[in-house]
């Protein structure tokens, strides 16, 4: 088996045996949508205040999970075990974001529906939506991964890689909210600016994949 | 004799500034026309622009110093990133607040979120903001230098995709922007230009000076500890 | 746009301006700080080299040129 594919195994076993990060994800999200209904003090969503509604906090459970994911791998010394190996640490980036990406898309599985009961009249704009919402979790992954490993070699771990993440996910958000407000209106979906935020996306992902694989090396060595 | 020929180069640069900028802005005062249709508020553009460009290609520079660090580990690459950094976010802090100036005095209001120049500028300056509780969360010096130099790669790669992005968030309906540096009279480009010419020349004197007090310190600690040691 | 009267616009001008230089100063006035203390603490230290090798401080302990001949002095004679 490829260093890659057993890595990514052993990220994504250690998930389904401990549970530890998608289920406090997935309450999360779900607590959240129950106190936007009162905060906004409304029953259904559409257009902008869907997007304004999911797209947050979908993000902010991601941070949480983030954070869960990386200060356990460095507490129990994984981190350690990969350094030793003759590995090529791109290939720990490569692992660790896709498992990050493979935990989005389930969280989302999960809250996008829930939302939907709860919120949408409609759900035809949730098929586009899930396109955008994958190109989102890959940008989200890079950076969040090259964030995160930074955040946990240092002292204030908890605190530092959502203080970095926020500003740095802002283009990804505008993207998503921006395509959600159209995918999600009332009226049913609009593809107006939809190739617009694709592109977008797209560069996001493309310019952050690049970024982390040429500077994770730097990260791991000592 | 290299910090000789530093600080007369710190000099140079210093007086360059001085004669740049006071033409800079003589020019804006008094050689362009008031624009028409802003009237007199318009001459923050010449101050407000060029801050607003020079911070952004200082964060760039700062990623570049940060990729020479990595490549080379010289420490010195490191201290231009971080000095860079750091002066680019005053300037940075400049903007914010001439941008909040211009839009008052523009539109009555102290915020105006269909700026894009100015809530781009918001976020960039929060991003780069948390590059000193970066820094100071970690304690090795070496492995400081090295995470906060991919955090400057990282930063300064997300500089032009975020202006990109809040841009294109902007409403396609009544935008309200500040004049834009296209489409202007040759007069008001030729002020704008040397205004511009002196926000660089203050930015590179600036980041010159601090890189030299850094240097005297570091150098007198080497002095301290040599002393000491032979106690 | 309605254009403002003058005197608002000036002073909205002005202020622009104002708060520009003020930072510069802002700046300006924390490297004098730096500075002074780099200043103290190379007189500390020339004064330490001095007691090392016996001699007396110079009287004319103002004098920034004096102290870097002694750093100067150190430096050669500890090489």
């Amino acid at each position: 088996m490829s260093p890659f594919a057993a890595l990514l195994r052993k990220d994504l076993r250690v998930e389904l045996r401990t549970l530890r990060s998608l289920p406090a994800m997935a309450l999360f999200a779900v607590s959240a949508f129950v106190i936007f209904r009162f905060g906004l003090d409304r029953t259904t969503l559409d257009g902008e205040l869907a997007a304004g509604v999911l797209v947050p906090t979908l993000l902010f459970a991601a941070l949480l999970g983030i954070n869960r994911l990386f200060v356990a791998e460095r507490e129990e010394g994984g981190f350690d075990l990969v350094r030793l190996a003759p590995l090529d640490r791109t290939v720990l980036f490569a692992a660790k974001a896709s498992a990050l990406v493979i935990y989005l898309v389930v969280l989302e599985l999960i809250a996008v529906p829930i939302f939907a009961i709860f919120f949408l009249d409609s759900a035809s704009g949730l098929v586009p939506f899930a396109l955008v919402l994958l190109l989102a979790d890959i940008g989200l992954a890079a950076t969040g991964t090259l964030i995160s490993t930074i955040a946990t070699m240092s002292s204030a771990r908890d605190l530092l890689a959502p203080l970095i993440l926020l500003p740095l996910l802002i283009p990804l958000v505008i993207a998503t909210a921006g395509a959600g407000e159209h995918l999600l209106a009332s009226g049913g979906p609009d593809y107006g600016r939809f190739g617009t935020w694709l592109g977008l996306l797209g560069l996001y992902d493309l310019i952050f994949l690049l970024v982390g694989y040429a500077t994770f090396d730097f990260l791991l060595e000592d | 004799m290299a910090s000789a020929l530093q600080s007369i180069t710190l000099r140079r640069l210093a007086i360059a500034t001085v004669v740049v900028m006071g033409a800079g802005y003589a020019l804006a005062f008094l050689y362009a026309p008031e624009d028409a249709d802003q009237g007199f508020i318009q001459k923050i553009f010449y101050l407000h622009v060029p801050l607003a460009m020079v911070a952004l290609l200082g964060f760039i520079v700062a990623g570049i110093h940060a990729i020479r660090h990595l490549r080379t580990g010289d420490p010195k690459h490191d201290a231009r990133s971080y000095v860079s950094i750091h002066i680019s976010v005053i300037f940075g802090a400049g903007v914010l607040l001439t941008g909040a100036i211009w839009a008052k005095g523009s539109w009555g209001v102290w915020w105006e979120w269909r700026e894009p120049t100015l809530v781009s500028f918001l976020i960039v300056f929060l991003l780069y903001a948390t590059y000193y509780p970066l820094r100071y969360a970690i304690e090795d010096r070496e492995r400081q230098a090295r995470y906060a130099s991919v955090f400057a790669i990282t930063a300064g790669a997300f500089v032009p995709l975020n202006f990109l992005a809040v841009r294109l968030a902007q409403p396609l309906v009544h935008p309200r922007t500040f004049s834009s540096a296209g489409g202007l009279p040759d007069s008001m480009l030729l002020a704008f230009l040397v205004c511009l010419a002196g926000m660089a020349l203050l930015w590179a004197t600036l980041v010159w000076f601090e890189l030299d007090a850094k240097a005297a310190s570091a150098n007198l600690s080497r002095i301290r500890r040599r002393l000491e040691a032979t106690t | 746009m309605i254009p403002l009267a003058i005197e608002n616009a000036d002073r909205y001008v002005g202020g622009a301006y104002l708060v520009f230089l003020l930072l510069l100063l802002i700046y300006v006035a924390i490297m004098a700080a730096k500075l002074s203390r780099i200043q103290r603490e190379l007189g500390s230290l020339a004064e330490l080299a001095e007691r090392r090798s016996g001699e007396t401080p110079p009287r004319g302990v103002g004098s920034v040129r004096g102290r870097d001949q002694e750093i100067e002095a150190v430096r050669q004679g500890g090489r």
